[in-house]
């Protein structure tokens, strides 16, 4: 049982969880994730690690609802626990020491860059964020991120806030501008990443996805969360969740993660208003 | 001398028809009639070899004696000295390979029914609602981690709690017993049968922690300096699955054995949606492999309601890894037997699920290095099976988790933990492995064997380590020797 000691809604599908687990936020590190099951019902499923802090020892996720298990998570209020939280795991996100990293959060992913920003600055390297959303409403942690980053690029696809248009839109102009990124990490919604893949390819600029296959144990056992990489058979829990975004099967993970939207769906419209409070 | 039955006591089954649509327990087992009678067709060997054909040793002439004498308590009491799993062990050991193969009656009639007995006298026991065995009533002063709760965890956990060490054991997973959880389903082993068997541990003070998965929760150097553990005991297992690596692999509706399992049985996936993990309930379904993982597999796809299920395998029955008597109830239960059949890739809609396993026809050629002939494709004999569901049974590498994160732990060219096999003690002071992630998939009771023999091992080297303590120890009465020794 992991405690929920603070929770905080950041747009009407998004909340940030502070959760108690000082084993695994004293291991944690930026990019990894845990496993949560929030009843004995329920799923096993990955959530980035947004932020730890070891002498607190609590570990922070955000948690966008887009079905009945993140819909359930959402639902949970401080002073609840979730049944299982484990972690960390995966392996830690590759960052380089030094350069001008070009960091790309969508959706639930713009809380994820959070402690990759942080740890990229602390090592010295030059922090470009560019965050996406549909709309302002929607953007999370803009000042968080903001403040550890060097630069901060909004971006809504209505315009409302910052760059109209995608994230790649506002990259592919910085890219063209002549901005120096020596590599970019991306993470959110798979055709985001795969988007982004395809903006820096032409430039040559390295770049790396953290991949969030559909996972069951999330420990190196199943082999649900397999993807091509190169050609190459790799388990994004324990080889991943990061690889280079030029050579990642997007099409085959698009599809996989595909696998079960009829069962999404019925638990969905079977549990109604029971998971909703 | 009696007169000596040629054949086994049937064990009673479940009727096929009826299991095909229900997860309850396929062998019913003995009744104390049937148990007797068995019992009676052992000879009471002077020199019993069927003991050294057991991993652990269990007294099987002392125990088969008490069954036949109606002595039910005492059978149990026997075996327990030597093998605290034993409703496990006689449900799943591969006794034909072991115990029943030395039985000297084999040959010109069948062997005793071993296992059968085993599994009656353990459930004898269970039922009577027997008291556990009491912990040891003082404790040493040091405390040993155990690595994974599956059965060479539990086996030497059990063992060095007897011995009166303090035993945390480490599960990574939400639910205890690892392979015996997420893997071998219900209809072969009833999940309160290990439920029972552990709180049976948590009675003799064995402490259970979930959700640790050691190497990234914590380390084993963690373990080591700064959490207080004198050893520790590496059983964690298989890991990722192997896979054929032909084109199509990652069509969906295509899983690892291990997944297929790990959602029905670890995750009531056969309960969907009142559980929320699904699994594809396939129509057509082939199963690549013919060990006791792919008849398990096999097995539960039928009764998730496939039509047709397949069990396809480049190799012939007698060369098949599974267990006769789970190859005879899948045979039972209508799955589809194609030997000598290669597949070669799959094929996929444009929905990107499976729809065709492409095959290759084998037929034997001359022996390989393992001694058993080896399958050669037939020309021209290529065709398709059309499937929906594929379960890819081919076994599994180590997992690697604790080797990647611990300094000083050699393994193999394939990833397993380097450790002797007589003592589990690894290339790390005070580190010892066992089962799975030393030998690569193998059977329950080969990983019970091993937890056994580095639990002795791992009191071996605290005494000799630490003299004040086990004298100390020794004043309270704690027993000197190795656990379960007679």
């Amino acid at each position: 049982m992991a405690r929920i000691v603070t929770e905080r809604e950041l747009t009407p599908i998004t909340k940030l969880f502070v959760v108690e687990a000082p084993l695994i936020a004293r291991n944690a590190q930026p990019g990894q994730f845990v496993m949560i099951r929030v009843n004995e019902y329920g799923e096993r499923v990955p959530v980035t690690i947004t932020d730890f802090d070891r002498r607190e020892g609590t570990i922070t996720i955000v948690v966008q609802n887009v079905g009945k298990t993140t819909a359930m998570i959402c639902a949970q209020r401080a002073g609840d626990s979730f049944l299982d939280f484990v972690g960390p795991l995966g392996r830690p996100a590759p960052l380089p020491d030094e350069g001008h990293v070009a960091l790309i959060g969508g959706g639930f992913g713009a809380g994820a860059i959070y402690t990759i920003a942080r740890e990229l600055r602390h090592r010295g390297a030059r922090v470009s964020a560019i965050v996406g959303a549909q709309t302002r409403d929607l953007l999370i942690l803009q000042d968080e991120v903001s403040s550890l980053s060097d630069a901060y690029f909004p971006c809504t696809d209505d315009g409302s806030f910052g760059y109209c248009g995608f994230v790649t839109g506002q990259l592919q102009e910085l890219l063209a501008a002549g901005v120096g990124f020596t590599a970019c990490f991306s993470i959110g919604p798979v055709a985001m990443m795969r988007a982004v893949a395809e903006t820096t390819r032409p430039y040559g600029l390295k770049t790396i996805s953290s991949l969030d296959p559909i996972m069951v144990d999330g420990t190196g056992m199943c082999g649900a969360c397999r993807v091509t990489i190169d050609g190459q058979l790799r388990f994004a829990c324990v080889d991943g969740p990061f690889f280079d975004a030029h050579k990642v099967d997007f099409a085959e993970l698009v599809v996989r993660s595909k696998t079960y939207v009829d069962e999404q769906e019925t638990a969905a419209r079977l549990a109604g208003a029971a998971w909703a409070r | 001398m009696p007169i000596i039955r040629p054949t086994k006591t049937k064990m009673p089954v479940r009727p096929s028809e009826a299991r095909r649509t229900n997860w309850e327990e396929v062998a019913l087992g003995y009744t104390s009639a049937q148990a007797m009678a068995e019992a009676l067709r052992c000879l009471q060997c002077q020199d019993p070899v069927c003991e050294l054909g057991c991993p652990v040793n269990v007294p099987i002439r002392e125990f088969i004696a008490d069954i036949a004498a109606g002595d039910f308590a005492a059978a149990a009491r026997a075996m327990k000295r030597r093998n605290l799993l034993p409703a496990i062990c006689g449900r799943v050991c591969p006794q034909e390979n072991q115990c029943e193969l030395l039985c000297v009656v084999n040959g010109k009639q069948q062997a005793v029914a071993i296992g059968n007995l085993e599994r009656f006298a353990a459930d004898w026991e269970a039922a009577q609602g027997i008291a556990p065995a009491a912990a040891a009533p003082a404790k040493r002063p040091q405390k040993i981690a155990v690595i994974g709760s599956g059965p060479s965890g539990l086996t030497a956990a059990c063992d060095l709690a007897l011995l009166g060490y303090g035993v945390t054991v480490f599960e990574a997973l939400h639910a205890l017993g690892g392979v015996l959880r997420y893997g071998i389903p219900e209809f072969r082993l009833p999940k309160a049968i290990l439920e029972e068997d552990i709180e049976r541990l948590q009675a003799m003070g064995v402490e259970f922690q979930t959700n640790v998965v050691v190497g990234k929760t914590v380390t084993i150097d963690q373990l080591l300096e700064e959490m207080g553990y004198s050893a520790i005991f590496i059983g964690t297992g298989a890991g990722t699955p192997k896979f054929l690596g032909v084109p199509g692999e990652n069509l969906k509706g295509v899983y690892s054995a291990n997944e297929f399992l790990t959602r029905v049985n670890l995750m009531h996936a056969r309960d969907f949606p009142r559980f929320d993990t699904p699994v594809h309930r396939g129509s057509g379904v082939a199963v690549i492999g013919a060990g006791d993982t792919a008849m398990d597999a096999v097995r539960t796809a039928i009764r998730l309601g496939a039509k047709e299920a397949h069990i396809v395998y480049r190799r012939t029955e007698q060369e098949m890894g599974a267990r006769e008597e789970e190859y005879h109830h899948a045979q039972e239960e209508g799955a589809v037997f194609d030997w000598l059949t290669q597949p070669v890739g799959f094929v996929g809609g444009e929905d990107g699920w499976v729809r065709g396993m492409r095959c290759i026809r084998m037929e034997l050629g001359a022996a390989d290095e393992s001694g058993r002939r080896r399958p050669v494709p037939v020309d021209g004999s290529e065709f398709v099976l059309p499937v929906d569901t594929v379960v890819v049974a081919l076994g599994t590498n180590p997992n690697p988790l604790v080797p990647q994160t611990t300094a000083g732990l050699a393994t193999n060219a394939h990833g397993c933990v380097v450790a002797d096999e007589e003592t589990g003690a690894t290339t790390r002071e005070g580190l010892y492995a066992g089962g799975d992630i030393v030998t690569g998939a193998a059977t329950v009771i080969l990983a019970m064997g091993a937890g056994r023999k580095a639990a002795a091992a791992i009191h071996a080297y605290l005494q000799e380590k630490s003299p004040a303590a086990t004298e100390a120890a020794r004043l309270q009465g704690l027993p000197a020797g190795q656990a379960g020794v007679d």
